[in-house]
């Protein structure tokens, strides 16, 4: 009574032609049939694939820069803002000789997503002051073992002469963000 | 001359006899096809272009499955149970007339095994022994599920087959003969049974249905409240068997159904534009197959509209309603044969 939906039960005798039930089967029938006519909700799924947004937050890709060095200090902003708490990470310091592979003097010695934990919200590409991390529209490939889950750096990190295309995510609004005075050690 | 007799027939029996198996295994294809289409779904489509190879598939998974026969089963009737099961279903098609005769060098080839002239019988017959496959393999696997199935399976099918007798009964008396080649003939020109028996035909249809253990009388082995029924205990190519002969029946039905109530191999005004009779024997086949393929769509668009009875709900419509029915329907049928003095 509390919604005022509640109805009463009705407990009337059927008519007749409700009782030979034949026009409801024939209802019943017509409306299968228009169901065999119309468009299909599934996909031939390997074939085609759906239609994705633009900004699409999927697998995550570690970026390097023009050079091929790593963005990535192992600040570990994104770790703490995950909040399915799916990244770790190792820190390292850079040594003599290893300019060219890592662009700060600290940079991320393991670097771990778990797949299985992660809710792609985008919050860890949100929170990186080096632009280091970023979520494609790639998809996550399917696993039958959990261990595989869990992404290293070796799946995660692009090759420099294959980069990854993030300009989708980073839009006029995003860039004029990162403007502001506090990301200017970002340059 | 009988040399050449007992050849036709022997080319006549097989290829009925692949005919009917091709069709039942191309069913469980189109039955997984219609369930999805009617579902708004795609269906098999990875097995050959369009899934086409499904059932073939589906017969080399069933035969490479490990055969488990229950130590506490007596082994004999185990095997035997899907044995007649197939049997009946594959025998019933002897008796169907695909088409008028078609006639080569002068001698007549009658387009059906044999015209015995109880075929509406022999047909009943070989169905009733169809139960004992059901209720040989539900009792031999002893298990209580199986048990309990098989009950539920004979019973509902003893029950039905009353009423279907009863509804053919009527027919009986308007056609004058049991042959079914002679029904068939009948119905020539647009002269359907289904228009002077009507609820004959109601009754039958719903038979038919139950008989095949089809939804919404699957109650033998509804998944959702049974372990499996009858089958629960078997496995591999014997479980393949009382699946594949749920089709086989299907095919069956579909075309007694055809014959009885729908002219058979007849079209009306067909004879206005081909007159040569081989060839009009020919496109009796293919209105035949026609009726039939609609009919076994029938069933399967049945099958995903209707939920599944109660098995009370079964028996009273059995036995309180279709009965009382089809005598009604037999006493309607005399007084419309007095009446009019057909």
């Amino acid at each position: 009574m509390l919604t005022n939906r509640s109805k009463v039960v009705v407990n009337k005798q059927m008519t007749f032609m409700e009782r030979i039930y034949l026009p409801a089967v024939i209802g019943g029938l017509i409306t299968t049939m228009k169901h065999f006519f119309r468009k299909k909700t599934t996909i031939d799924y390997p074939k085609e694939k759906r239609e994705i947004s633009e900004n699409y937050r999927g697998q995550h890709v570690l970026k390097v820069d023009e050079k091929g060095a790593e963005r990535c200090t192992a600040c570990g902003l994104c770790a703490v803002s995950c909040p399915a708490e799916a990244i770790t990470m190792t820190a390292a310091e850079r040594k003599k000789g290893e300019e060219n592979k890592y662009r700060e003097e600290k940079y991320a010695a393991v670097y771990e997503i778990n797949m299985l934990r992660c809710i792609f919200c985008g919050l860890c590409e949100e929170a990186c002051p080096k632009e280091a991390i970023f979520l494609t529209d790639r998809l996550v490939p399917v696993s039958g073992n959990r261990d595989e889950m869990i992404y290293g750096k070796d799946k995660l990190t692009e090759k420099s002469f294959n980069q990854v295309d993030i300009s989708k995510r980073q839009t006029p609004e995003v860039l004029a963000f990162k403007q502001q005075k506090q990301y200017q050690h970002n340059k | 001359m009988v040399g050449g007799y007992i050849i036709y027939k022997s080319i006549m029996v097989v290829l009925i006899f692949l005919i009917g198996l091709g069709i039942a295994a191309y069913s469980t294809y189109a039955e997984r096809k219609v369930a999805a289409f009617l579902q708004d779904r795609l269906g098999p489509n990875k097995a050959g272009p369009y899934g086409l190879l499904q059932p073939i598939a589906d017969g080399v998974k069933m035969f490479m499955k490990e055969e488990i026969i229950p130590d506490v089963s007596n082994k004999f009737l185990f095997i035997l149970g899907p044995c007649i099961a197939m049997l009946t279903a594959c025998m019933t098609g002897v008796v169907i007339p695909w088409s008028t005769p078609i006639i080569f060098n002068g001698v007549s080839y009658p387009l059906q095994i044999t015209d015995i002239n109880i075929g509406i019988l022999y047909v009943f017959g070989v169905v009733s022994i169809g139960v004992y496959g059901i209720m040989i393999g539900g009792w031999a696997s002893n298990n209580k599920f199986s048990l309990l199935g098989a009950l539920r399976a004979s019973a509902q099918m003893i029950s039905y087959e009353i009423a279907m007798g009863l509804s053919i009964i009527a027919l009986v008396m308007m056609t004058g003969t049991i042959s079914l080649g002679e029904i068939a003939a009948q119905q020539s020109g647009g002269n359907w049974n289904i228009f002077y028996q009507p609820l004959g035909f109601l009754i039958f249809i719903t038979c038919a249905f139950a008989e095949c253990n089809r939804t919404p009388f699957d109650l033998p082995e509804c998944e959702t409240e049974l372990v499996g029924g009858y089958h629960t205990e078997y496995s591999s190519m014997k479980l393949g068997f009382y699946l594949f002969a749920e089709y086989v029946n299907m095919f069956i039905s579909s075309a007694i159904i055809s014959t009885l109530y729908f002219g058979g191999y007849n079209m009306p005004f067909i004879g206005r534009f081909v007159t040569d009779p081989n060839m009009l024997s020919i496109l009796g086949v293919v209105f035949l197959f026609g009726k039939i393929f609609f009919f076994i769509f029938f069933f399967m668009w049945i099958r995903w509209t209707i939920p599944r009875f109660r098995y009370d709900q079964l028996m009273h419509l059995g036995w309180k309603i279709f009965i009382p029915l089809s005598i009604l329907n037999i006493i309607l049928t005399g007084a419309g044969i007095l009446f009019f003095n057909k």
